[in-house]
C-alpha cells in the first residue's frame, strides 16, 4: 500500500560499554549493587578529584566504531556539556563534542521489504562520554521524596548518531537489532535494555508529497522507549500522528521548534515532554582537565585485527560452509557467537551441517529457553551432539528416538553411545522386522482390509502395536514393509 | 634570635642537628600566630593540637633515628583549598563552610609524607577569585606591613603569615598571579611552576588550565625546598607532566653563568608605578653586576593577556563551580522556606491570572539550585560566572573563548619567541605596592588590571617568580617578577637566589609590635 509520505528517522543509541571500570575513575562499573557503593571522589564530582581517561574503554569504542566502518580521529578530545540534574554530580557531563573519535561509517540491516536484501544505514559518528547517575522519585504519604545513586555515574557510553536514512518502524528496530548483534559479537556492550545498557532516542518527521513537489514536516525527538518493540511501535504511532497533524495544520520543518515527546508505554502514545527540558544551551567547550587523545595507524590497525568475524560474514560462511539456508544461518548468527561455535562444533562432529542446524534449533535452543540457560552452560558436548545425529542420519533411530536419547543425555550427562545404550536402542534386522510386520498383519485382518481399500491412514495401528512389541523399530520401515506385504496378498 | 625568624632551611639545619625539636619549632610558630593573628587575619583555621601532634610524631621518628622526609617537622600553612581528609575546606566561601573532603590532595599527602606539619588553613580570595583577600567570605586578612592595607591575593593569607613569620613555609595557589602577587605585596618570595609541574588533584579548581600549586617562603632556598616535595608526576592528574624532578636545593646555590636577562620595554609603560618601575630597574641594575647581559625582548600580546585571562578563567570557572548546586555537599538552602516562598508566588501569580509568569516560574528543583547558590556565592563569584557563562554561550562563544583560545596560543608564542633570546625575563609583578583596604571594592576592572603582569605566564604556562626587590617611601615591598620557559624551575630558582645573595630585601621584617 502506497501511502502519499516517507517516514524519515534517524536514530541516537548510546550503548554502555563492557568495561569493568568506569570512563574516568576506578570504580566498578557492575549492575545491581546497592546504592552509591560504587562510587569514589571522581564519579560523585567532589571538588578537587580529577578524571583520569581509562584507554581500555576509549580503545573498546574503537572497536565498536571500526565495526560500524567509521572513519576513526587520530587525534580526538573531551569537551564538558553544562547542564544541571541531581543526577549530574559535577554539573557537567564528559562528553565529544566537535572531535568525536569516529565518524563516517555505516550498518547494513535486513531490508524488511524484501527478503534477502540488505539496506545501507549510515553512520554520522560514534563518540563516548560518561553516564549520569540515576535519580529514583518516592512519593510516600504526599512526600515528594528524591533519591539519587551514582553508581552508574561515570559509566563509559558510546553515542550512535545514524543518519537518517530508516524508511519505517520495521527498519528501525532490523537497525537495532543488527546494532546490538554487532556490538554483543565485538564483545563491546551486552546492550541489555532493560539494565539501561542500550537506550535508543529517535528523531522522526515525515517527506510528504504534494504537488509543489516533496515537503519535510517538524523534526520530532521521541523518548522513553524501553524496548525494541516500544520503538517500532512509537515510531509508527508517531508518523501517524504528524500525517495527521499534517492534514490539519499543514505545518513544514522549522515553522515550530524541535518538539521533544515521551513514549507512554500504557497509553501506547507519545506526549510532549515539558518545554523546559528541551532545548538547553549546554555552553560546550574543551575540558582542560582531560588531555586529548591520539591514536597511532598501527594501533589503529591492531583494533581492527582484533574485530573477529562479524555477523553478516559469519551468516555468508555458514550457508557456504555448512550448505544452511539463509534463513537457519541468520537464526543461528542472531543467537551469538557461543551458540554459532557450538552448532560449527556440532556440524562438523556428524558432517551433516543441516540436521545439525535442525538440531540445534529445534532441540538446544529449545532446552536453553526453557532452562534460561546460556549455551556455554549446556550440558551435551556439541562433539556428542554430532554423535547422536551422526546415529539419527545413519538410520539407527528415529528423530523422536534420538530426542529422547538427548533428553537422557541431558538428564544423566552420559555420553551418546551410554545414553543410546541405556535406553537399549539397538538398530532392528530386516529379517527381524519383516517377521514383525507379517505377525502384526496376520493379527490385524480389520487392518489389512482398510489398507487394501486405499485407506493408508490405518497403518498408524501397525506402527504403535510394533513399538509395543519392540520400541528400536522405525516407524517408516514398519509402515514401508507393511504395505509392501498388503500389495504382495 | 627567635626560631620564628629563622628562613625554612636555617631551621631544618637546626632539627637535624638536633638542636631544636619539631615540637618546639611549631610551638614557636603557633604562639606567634595567637600572638600577631587576631591582628593579621592569616588563617582561617589553626589546628593547635594537630599539629603539635604531627610536630611530637617527626621528633619521635628523629630520636628513633629513623629515616626523615625533606621537611623533617618544619610547619607549613596552607591555602584553604586544598583537600585535607576530614578537615574543613572552605575556599573561603559559606558555600563549602561545612565541606570536608573524604581524601588528601597530592600535594598534602606529598607534605605529609615528606614530615612536614600542617600548621592550619590560611584565608584567601572566595574560590581564590579576586586580588585582595577582600573576596573571603569569612575574614579580612591585612597586609603585615601596613595593616590599613590589603596583603594581595587570592593567596592573601598565605602570604601574610610568611610575612609576618607565623609560618615558614606555605602552600598555595596561583591562577593569574595569586601566589605572586601577595608575595610581592608582603615582600616574601613566590614561585608560580610551569603548568604540569604540580599535581592539581586535590586543589579545588578555580580555573582548571591555569590553576597550579606552589610556593611561599621568606627565601628562595626555602621556596626550592618546598617545590622540590611538591613537584612530581601523579597519575591522578592527567594535566601533570612525566617528567624527573630537579634537586633544586642542592643546585639554588649555583649562579646562573652568562645569563641573559630579558627586559620587556612595553611593561614600563602606562600604568606602572613611579617606583614600582625604579626598583625593578635597580634590580636589572644589580643583574649586570653580576656578569648579566639585559635584553630587549617583545611580548606583542602581553596587552591581551588581562582581556584573554578574563574570558578564560571565568568560562571554566562557571563549568567547575557548577557542582555546587545544594545537591550532593556544601551549603544548600532551607527547602521549606523556599517552597513557602515558591508556593506563595505561585498564588500570587493565578491570583493576577499571570499566565506568563506561571509558566516562567521555577521548579522546586530549579528554585533550590537558584537560592543556594544566590545565598552562598559572594558578588565577585557570582560575577565571574556570569561572565563565563555568557561566554561559552551559544553565539557568543566563537567570539569570546575560541578568540580568547586563539590569543592564548599568540602568547605562548611570544614567550618562545622571547625565550631563543633570553634566559629569564624581569619585570614588575604589580603595577604598584599595596593599595588601602576597600580601595577597589568597587571596582572589579581595577582590581583585575592588578593581574596585566602576571597572568601571561599563566596563559603561557610557564614558570614565574616573585622576589623582594625594594620598598616604597611609604615602606611597602615591591617585588621583582622573574618569568623562565616551561620546567626551568631550576633556572628560576638559581637566578632568584643569585639576585637574593646580592640584596638584602629579603632580611627586612614588617614590625607588629610598634602599633
Ligand atoms: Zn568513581
Amino acid at each position: 500500500m502506497n501511502k502519499p509520505y516517507a517516514i524519515i528517522i534517524g536514530l541516537e543509541v548510546h550503548v554502555q560499554l563492557l568495561t569493568s571500570s568506569k570512563l574516568f575513575c576506578g570504580c566498578s562499573t557492575a549492575f545491581g549493587a546497592a546504592p552509591n557503593t560504587q562510587t569514589c571522589v571522581v564519579c560523585t564530582g567532589t571538588p578537587g578529584a580529577l578524571p583520569v581517561m581509562n584507554r581500555q574503554a576509549y580503545l573498546l569504542s574503537v572497536k565498536a566504531a571500526l565495526g560500524l566502518n567509521c572513519q576513526i580521529a587520530r587525534l580526538t578530545k573531551w569537551d564538558r556539556k553544562n547542564y544541571y540534574y541531581p543526577d549530574l554530580p559535577k554539573g557537567y557531563q564528559i562528553s565529544q563534542y566537535d572531535m568525536p573519535l569516529s565518524r563516517d561509517g555505516h550498518l547494513d540491516i535486513p531490508d524488511p521489504e524484501q527478503e534477502g536484501q540488505v539496506r545501507r544505514i549510515r553512520i554520522i559518528r560514534a563518540h563516548l562520554e560518561e553516564d549520569a547517575g540515576k535519580s529514583m522519585h518516592d512519593e510516600v504519604a504526599g512526600k515528594a521524596d528524591s533519591r539519587i545513586d551514582l553508581n552508574r555515574a561515570g559509566t563509559p557510553l558510546l553515542e550512535i548518531v545514524s543518519q537518517p536514512d530508516l524508511r519505517s518502524p520495521a527498519e528501525a528496530k532490523n537497525y537495532l537489532t543488527e546494532l546490538k548483534l554487532l556490538l554483543n559479537y565485538l564483545g563491546v556492550s551486552d546492550c541489555n535494555m532493560q539494565e539501561g545498557s542500550l537506550r535508543v532516542d529517535a528523531n522522526i518527521n515525515l517527506h510528504v508529497a504534494t504537488p509543489e513537489g516533496n515537503v519535510a514536516t517538524p523534526i520530532v525527538e521521541v523518548k522513553n522507549m524501553n524496548s525494541f518493540r516500544a520503538v517500532e511501535r512509537a515510531l509508527a504511532y508517531e508518523a501517524q500522528r504528524q500525517w495527521e497533524l499534517w492534514q490539519e495544520t499543514g505545518q513544514r520543518i522549522g515553522d515550530v521548534p524541535k518538539q521533544t515527546r515521551g513514549w507512554e508505554e500504557e497509553a501506547q502514545i507519545t506526549r510532549p515532554q515539558r518545554s523546559k527540558e528541551e532545548s538547553s544551551d549546554y555552553r560546550y567547550f574543551p575540558d582542560p582537565d582531560l588531555a586529548p587523545v591520539t591514536i597511532s595507524e598501527d594501533a589503529i590497525a591492531h583494533v581492527r585485527q582484533s574485530l573477529g568475524e562479524l555477523p553478516a560474514d559469519l551468516r555468508t560462511r555458514l550457508v557456504g560452509q555448512f550448505g544452511i539456508t539463509p534463513y537457519d544461518s541468520d537464526v543461528l548468527v542472531s543467537q551469538g557467537r557461543p551458540l554459532v561455535d557450538y552448532f560449527i562444533a556440532a556440524a562438523e562432529a556428524c558432517r551433516d551441517g543441516k540436521a545439525a542446524a535442525n538440531w540445534v534449533q529445534q532441540s538446544v535452543l529449545r532446552v536453553l529457553n526453557e532452562r534460561q540457560m546460556p549455551i556455554e552452560q549446556f550440558p551435551v558436548p556439541p562433539a556428542e551432539l554430532g554423535r547422536l545425529i551422526d546415529e539419527v542420519q545413519s538410520g539407527k533411530m528415529e528423530t523422536s528416538r534420538g530426542r529422547e536419547v538427548l533428553a537422557e543425555m541431558l538428564a544423566t550427562g552420559k555420553s551418546a553411545a551410554a545414553a543410546i545404550d541405556a535406553l537399549g536402542i539397538v538398530q532392528v534386522d530386516e529379517a527381524d522386522l519383516e517377521t514383525l510386520c507379517a505377525e502384526l498383519l496376520a493379527s490385524n485382518p480389520k487392518v489389512v482390509d482398510d489398507l487394501k481399500q486405499g485407506r493408508l491412514k490405518a497403518a498408524g495401528a501397525l506402527i504403535g502395536q510394533a513399538k509395543k512389541r519392540n520400541p528400536n523399530v522405525n516407524a517408516t520401515r514398519v509402515r514401508e514393509i507393511c504395505l509392501q506385504l498388503v500389495q504382495r496378498m | 634570635m627567635s626560631l620564628t625568624d629563622l628562613s625554612a632551611v636555617e631551621l631544618l639545619d637546626r632539627l637535624d642537628a638536633r638542636h631544636v625539636t619539631s615540637t618546639e619549632v611549631v610551638q614557636a610558630f603557633l604562639d606567634r600566630i595567637e600572638r600577631y593573628d587576631r591582628r593579621i587575619g592569616a588563617f582561617l583555621r589553626v589546628d593547635r593540637e594537630a599539629a603539635l601532634d604531627q610536630a611530637a610524631a617527626v621528633d619521635r621518628k628523629r630520636q628513633a633515628g629513623e629515616a626523615l622526609g625533606r621537611l623533617g617537622g618544619l610547619p607549613v600553612a596552607i591555602k584553604d583549598l586544598l583537600a585535607t581528609q576530614g578537615e574543613p575546606t572552605t575556599c573561603a566561601s559559606r558555600m563549602l563552610e561545612d565541606f570536608r573532603p573524604p581524601y588528601d590532595a597530592t600535594v598534602i599527602a606529598r607534605l605529609k609524607a615528606a614530615d612536614g606539619v600542617i600548621l592550619g588553613k590560611t584565608n584567601m580570595d572566595e574560590f581564590a577569585m579576586g586580588g585582595s583577600t577582600e573576596n573571603s567570605a569569612f575574614r579580612l586578612t591585612r597586609n603585615p606591613w601596613d595593616t590599613t592595607r590589603i596583603p594581595g591575593g587570592s593567596s592573601g593569607g598565605s602570604a601574610a603569615a610568611v610575612a609576618a613569620a607565623m609560618a615558614p613555609l606555605s602552600v598555595a595557589s596561583d591562577t593569574g598571579g595569586s601566589i605572586r602577587a601577595p608575595a610581592s605585596w608582603c615582600g616574601v618570595v613566590g614561585l608560580k611552576p610551569t603548568y604540569g609541574r604540580v599535581s592539581r588533584y586535590g586543589l579545588v579548581a578555580f580555573a582548571s588550565s591555569l590553576d597550579q600549586i606552589g610556593p611561599l617562603a621568606r627565601t628562595v632556598e626555602d621556596a626550592a625546598l618546598l617545590l622540590e616535595v611538591l613537584a612530581g608526576h601523579d597519575p591522578r592528574d592527567s594535566t601533570s607532566v612525566d617528567r624527573p624532578v630537579p634537586n633544586y636545593t642542592s643546585s639554588v646555590g649555583r649562579p646562573l653563568e652568562r645569563l641573559r636577562l630579558g627586559i620587556v620595554p612595553e611593561l614600563f609603560g602606562d600604568g606602572l608605578d613611579a617606583e614600582v618601575a625604579a626598583a625593578v630597574r635597580v634590580a636589572v641594575d644589580v643583574y649586570r653586576s653580576l656578569g648579566a647581559t639585559v635584553q630587549e625582548v617583545s611580548l606583542p600580546h602581553g596587552k591581551y593577556a588581562v582581556a584573554t585571562y578574563y574570558i578564560i578563567a571565568p568560562c571554566e570557572a562557571s563549568s567547575n563551580l557548577a557542582r555546587y548546586d545544594g545537591v550532593h555537599y556544601g551549603y544548600r538552602t532551607d527547602a521549606q522556606k523556599a517552597a513557602a516562598r515558591l508556593e506563595a508566588e505561585r498564588k500570587a501569580l493565578e491570583q493576577a491570572g499571570d499566565r506568563a509568569g506561571l509558566d516562567n516560574l521555577d521548579t522546586a528543583l530549579v528554585r533550590m539550585y537558584r537560592q543556594t547558590r544566590s545565598e552562598a556565592f559572594g558578588p565577585e563569584v557570582k560575577r565571574r560566572i556570569m561572565l563565563g557563562t555568557y561566554a561559552l554561550s551559544a553565539g557568543y562563544y566563537d567570539a569570546y573563548y575560541l578568540k580568547a583560545m586563539k590569543v592564548r596560543r599568540l602568547v605562548r608564542e611570544d614567550f618562545d619567541r622571547a625565550f631563543e633570546q633570553v634566559d629569564l625575563i624581569a619585570g614588575p609583578v604589580t603595577p604598584m605596592p599595596a593599595y588601602p583596604i576597600g580601595e577597589k571594592v568597587n571596582d572589579p576592572l581595577a582590581m583585575y588590571l592588578c593581574d596585566v603582569y602576571t597572568a601571561c605566564t599563566n596563559l603561557a604556562g610557564i614558570a614565574g617568580l616573585s622576589i623582594p626587590c625594594g620598598f616604597s617611601s611609604r615602606g611597602l615591598p615591591i617585588g621583582l617578577h622573574l618569568q623562565a620557559p616551561a620546567f626551568e624551575e631550576e633556572r628560576l630558582l638559581r637566578g632568584a637566589a643569585m639576585y637574593q645573595r646580592a640584596t638584602a630585601w629579603h632580611t627586612r621584617r614588617p614590625s607588629l609590635d610598634g602599633e
